[in-house]
């Protein structure tokens, strides 16, 4: 640094004025899209490890039969509403691997229920890749080969078991399969209908705007429960569980979509006043070319956020009706039907197990939501 | 005399990165300005926030002092409690920020938030602070104080809202005011009163005043001592008249050379020719209907009225205009992007001897074929270019859609166009958010001529860049106008800068043109009193040169105030009058 004689400061470190034209700016953005929202979501630590959560959960749904030790219809009459069984690895200061000790059912024909008592003094190891119940991986390959199950003589009921003694454990990973697909079968079908009528009101305007908008609002203004149990009502009783569960997700879908298509129409509108499109349109680009190549793309990314905070919408209306009896119907397993067997208020109490599947309900539903939030949080990767 | 404020060694980064402002040292006199100079990214806007405190949260203060006060009261800002902060904010600092239209609460009358000030600082009742307010208000320039005190922000202009946050902070009388760009997002007649109105206000009351600006123009009417900003640094600082009069560091004169300025001119230019025209507007108007709401009778707003303009063929038509005169209306007119009312007519002529086309009345084939003659420049560099985009794709779409050559025959067409803004191909490959705004607008001009086109449209295509960038793309315009003999209508708001790159300028004001002419002959002999007050508003980078504010306010002000040759009522304007060869203005004869 310098001082002049005539009072003023100069930088005195080397200053070139000649800019290279060409030199990158923000190297940090010399990236696509995806790259940049990737790498923003990254540091979304809620939001990352609850995606990866439900990556997970969800490359598991076609080994669920694999998973689970019983397979869900599969009874066990000697051990109704038996309670959680401790998987333990230690007998008597003695490491034996993971191993269970034997109960016995007793009726409390006082209180009327039933009481387990725990033979300790037995342990009994579990089995490896054992053959059980014959099951379908993927859905379509029979076989009867399971992770782990039960030794001769003794159950593992890692979350208990139900009113007919089935196990809680191996019927959720089963529900798992109706339950996080049914969100995604009926986001599909929303999301058809949300973007379609919506960048068709966005794009047109006038009177289709008017149409569309007003469609949203009657659709809006309907009861949800009543409406829901309504089109349930409609499914013939003598149908096979998985035609219901198709078109229950096909409901939830066709109701769904008035957000989506509004969040649609809203992105359209905002969008189309972007230089880049008018710029597209002066050049002689036509409408089907300008949403193809410059609408779609920018709002892409914005949809699947708002999609995946959809999704568990979804997941607790399949719940709240099969809760309600009104959705998938036994032999059908789903989280919802099994809750529908603690609809019972004394059970509960007694057997407060049978409520257990409430919390992989609860912990997929926050997971969405994380997952959700974390993406719309990195969606604008150009703002700093 | 000690100083009032006195900013040591500060330095402010983000994250790990190196610091965005480092050793930053200058001193405020009590009374004295102070204008901080920089262009975008150059830290001047951290500098000014930090001494407020209302840095955003993830920067970080690496090193510094900010001592403000004189003797007894004097404090160390950076080390106040958030408590004690808060007392000096609004009521000793107080700070204007850019943006009038955003920095003012819409849902709040204007009156209560100015107030709020007093309330807060002075321990004022609403009643008591009532009168102070409406005094400021009186002070400020306001018509009508009462009316101005029960208003919201949303019915005032923007000029009129800046003159209200201007109240708001000075209402508590503080003894420094912090101006962020204070006049950047208004228009240069109203920025010429604004800036007179701050220089009064500090006559009046001897508070010291920070000013940050990109306009080295501004600095020389306004300032005492300068400090000039590149990159987080300090290039030169001292007294206004000597930094301004004799630049000593490279990048201030860098920055004075490319400030844009009204030459002097010491004849008139003689009239172009109008013989060869390859686009001609005539009688163009178009009226908007606006709906009133509810069953009142709706609204009819003329955007341009009675246009007549016509582009010589290898020559710049500048239209020149404040916000809402109707240029960039008729720009979307002209290219077809709009419907003229009837009655209008525009003939586009692709060359001396080719049919001429009506653009308003176009079949689908003419008009494809007329968007491959007729291409745009857009405004804003940074939402002119899809952000999903490799340059090469939005390069080559024009070809796409057009369905010229093949596709390496357009990645070469590319490549040939980047070379001609100045780039070089291997920018192909990236996205345009890696590059700054001057190599975006660069990157949309390329996409502009990979058709080919005869007629170029640029609106305002300077006015989002820095000054020096500013300065590079307009020689770029004029090197790929005569290199490629194309013809632009150039619409702008900035006298300054049409007057290097036009070959004829129309000023337009609330959609009629009022004066017509080469720009040397209008700035040698500006006739009507609007164009005069244009003229005389332009901050000019010379101390001995201030904008003379009578003439921008009789101008600037309703026709009905302007001399009797020129002066018309509502919309009855009298006739566009050719005063010499090539020299129209609108008056009466």
């Amino acid at each position: 640094m310098s001082i002049l004689p005539d009072g003023r400061f100069v930088d005195d470190a080397p200053y070139d004025p000649n800019v290279d034209l060409s030199a990158v700016d923000r190297s940090d953005m010399d990236a696509s899209n995806w790259l940049l929202v990737w790498r923003k979501f990254r540091r979304h630590r809620l939001g990352l490890v609850s995606g990866i959560f439900l990556l997970v959960a969800y490359l598991a749904i076609p080994f669920a039969g694999f998973f689970s030790p019983y397979t869900p219809n599969e009874r066990s009459a000697e051990y109704l509403y038996h309670p959680p069984q401790a998987i333990n690895l230690w007998h008597e200061n003695e490491f034996i691997g993971p191993f269970v000790y034997p109960t016995q059912a007793k009726a409390d024909l006082e209180n009327f229920r039933w009481n387990y008592t725990v033979d300790e003094t037995l342990p009994m190891p579990l089995h490896f890749f054992c053959t059980g119940a014959e099951y379908n991986l993927f859905g379509f390959v029979p076989t009867k080969m399971h992770l782990f199950c039960a030794p001769e003589g003794a159950t593992v009921f890692i979350l208990g078991s139900d009113r007919l003694g089935r196990d809680i454990f191996s019927r959720i990973s089963y529900g798992a399969q109706l339950s996080l697909t049914v969100g995604l079968i009926g986001i599909t079908v929303s999301f058809l209908l949300g973007i379609t009528l919506g960048s068709v009101a966005g794009y047109f305007g006038g009177s289709t705007d008017w149409l569309v908008n007003r469609a949203i609002e009657i659709l809006r203004s309907l009861p949800e429960l009543p409406l829901w149990l309504a089109l349930s009502a409609a499914v013939p009783s003598n149908w096979g569980p998985v035609s219901v569960f198709f078109i229950i997700s096909i409901i939830l879908g066709i109701l769904d979509w008035p957000g989506l298509a509004r969040a649609v129409r809203s992105k359209f509108l905002s969008l189309r006043e972007e230089e880049y499109v008018r710029a597209a349109e002066m050049m002689g680009a036509k409408p089907s070319r300008v949403i193809r190549r410059h609408l779609l793309p920018n709002f892409m990314s914005h949809l699947i956020a708002s999609a995946t905070l959809s999704i568990p919408a979804m997941i607790l209306g399949e719940t709240a009706l099969s809760f309600l009896g009104l959705g998938l119907r036994a032999p059908a397993v789903s989280w919802g039907v099994m809750l529908n067997d603690a609809q019972n208020l004394a059970s509960i109490e007694i057997y407060p197990w049978t409520a257990i599947p409430m919390l992989p309900i609860i912990i997929v539903v926050l997971a969405f939501n994380f997952l959700g939030d974390g993406l719309r949080d990195s969606l604008d990767p150009y703002k700093v | 005399m000690s100083p009032l404020l006195e900013v040591q060694n500060l330095s402010i980064g983000f994250g790990a990165e190196p610091p965005v402002v480092s050793s930053v040292n200058f001193t405020v006199n009590a009374g004295g300005t102070l204008a901080i100079v920089g262009e975008s990214g150059s830290g001047k806007t951290l500098t000014c926030r930090s001494i407020l405190r209302i840095l955003p949260a993830a920067a970080q203060m690496r090193s510094g002092m900010i001592n403000f006060g004189v003797n007894a009261s004097k404090q160390e800002l950076l080390a106040l409690s958030a408590n004690d902060i808060r007392d000096v904010r609004g009521s000793k600092i107080s700070m204007i920020f850019q943006e009038p239209m955003r920095s003012l609460s819409p849902l709040h009358r204007i009156g209560n938030q100015v107030s709020e000030v007093l309330t807060l600082h002075r321990n004022m009742s609403l009643v008591e602070a009532k009168k102070d307010v409406l005094a400021m208000f009186e002070r400020v320039g306001f018509a009508d104080v009462d009316r101005a005190y029960r208003s919201y922000p949303f019915e005032m202009s923007g000029g009129m809202r800046q003159r209200a946050m201007i109240a708001m902070a000075m209402v508590a009388k503080p003894d420094l005011l912090i101006a962020d760009e204070p006049t950047t997002a208004l228009d240069v007649t109203t920025q010429a009163q604004v800036l007179g109105l701050m220089k009064d206000l500090q006559f009046d009351t001897g508070m010291a005043l920070i000013l940050v600006t990109h306009d080295l123009g501004v600095v020389a009417n306004m300032a005492d001592n300068v400090v000039v900003m590149n990159k987080g640094r300090i290039m030169e600082s001292g007294p206004a008249a000597i930094v301004l009069g004799s630049p000593a560091h490279g990048y201030t004169k860098r920055l004075f050379a490319a400030a844009p300025m009204i030459p002097e001119i010491a004849q008139p230019a003689d009239p172009i020719l109008q013989d060869d025209p390859i686009l001609k507007l005539s009688n163009v108007s178009k009226t908007y209907v606006l709906r009133a709401g509810g069953w009142r009778k709706t609204i009819k707003v003329h955007a341009c009225k009675d246009v007549t303009l016509s582009v010589q063929r290898g020559k710049t038509l500048a239209v020149v205009g404040e916000s809402g005169s109707g240029k960039t209306t008729c720009a979307r007119i002209a290219l077809g992007a709009e419907q003229p009312d009837a009655g209008s007519k525009i003939i586009f002529q692709e060359d001396k001897s080719g049919v001429p086309v009506s653009v308003n009345e176009m079949s689908r084939a003419e008009k494809i074929a007329f968007q491959r003659q007729a291409q745009m420049v857009f405004q804003d560099p940074y939402s002119s270019l899809s952000p999903r985009m490799r340059v090469e794709q939005a390069l080559m779409e024009p070809m796409e859609i057009h369905e010229i050559g093949t596709k390496a025959s357009r990645w070469d067409k590319a490549a040939e166009m980047l070379h001609w803004v100045g780039l070089k191909p291997d920018m192909l490959k990236r996205y345009p958010h890696a590059f700054s705004g001057g190599q975006r607008q660069r990157l949309s001009i390329a996409r502009a001529l990979t058709l080919d086109p005869v007629l170029l449209v640029c609106d305002e295509p300077t006015s989002a860049l820095d000054v020096s960038v500013q300065e590079q793309i307009l020689n770029l315009l004029e090197d790929i106008r005569d290199g490629m003999g194309l013809s632009y209508l150039f619409i702008s708001h900035d006298l300054a800068v049409v007057a290097r790159i036009a070959d004829e300028v129309a000023v337009m004001r609330q959609g009629v043109v009022v004066e017509q002419a080469p720009p040397e002959t209008l700035f040698y002999n500006p006739r009507h009193p609007y164009t005069k007050a244009l003229i005389a508003a332009q901050p000019e980078p010379d101390v001995n040169r201030p904008i003379d504010l009578d003439k921008v306010a009789i101008g600037a002000g309703s026709s009905a105030s302007w001399p009797e040759k020129y002066r018309y009522e509502g919309a009855n304007a009298p006739d566009l009058i050719q005063i010499e060869p090539g020299h129209k203005v609108r008056c009466n004869v």
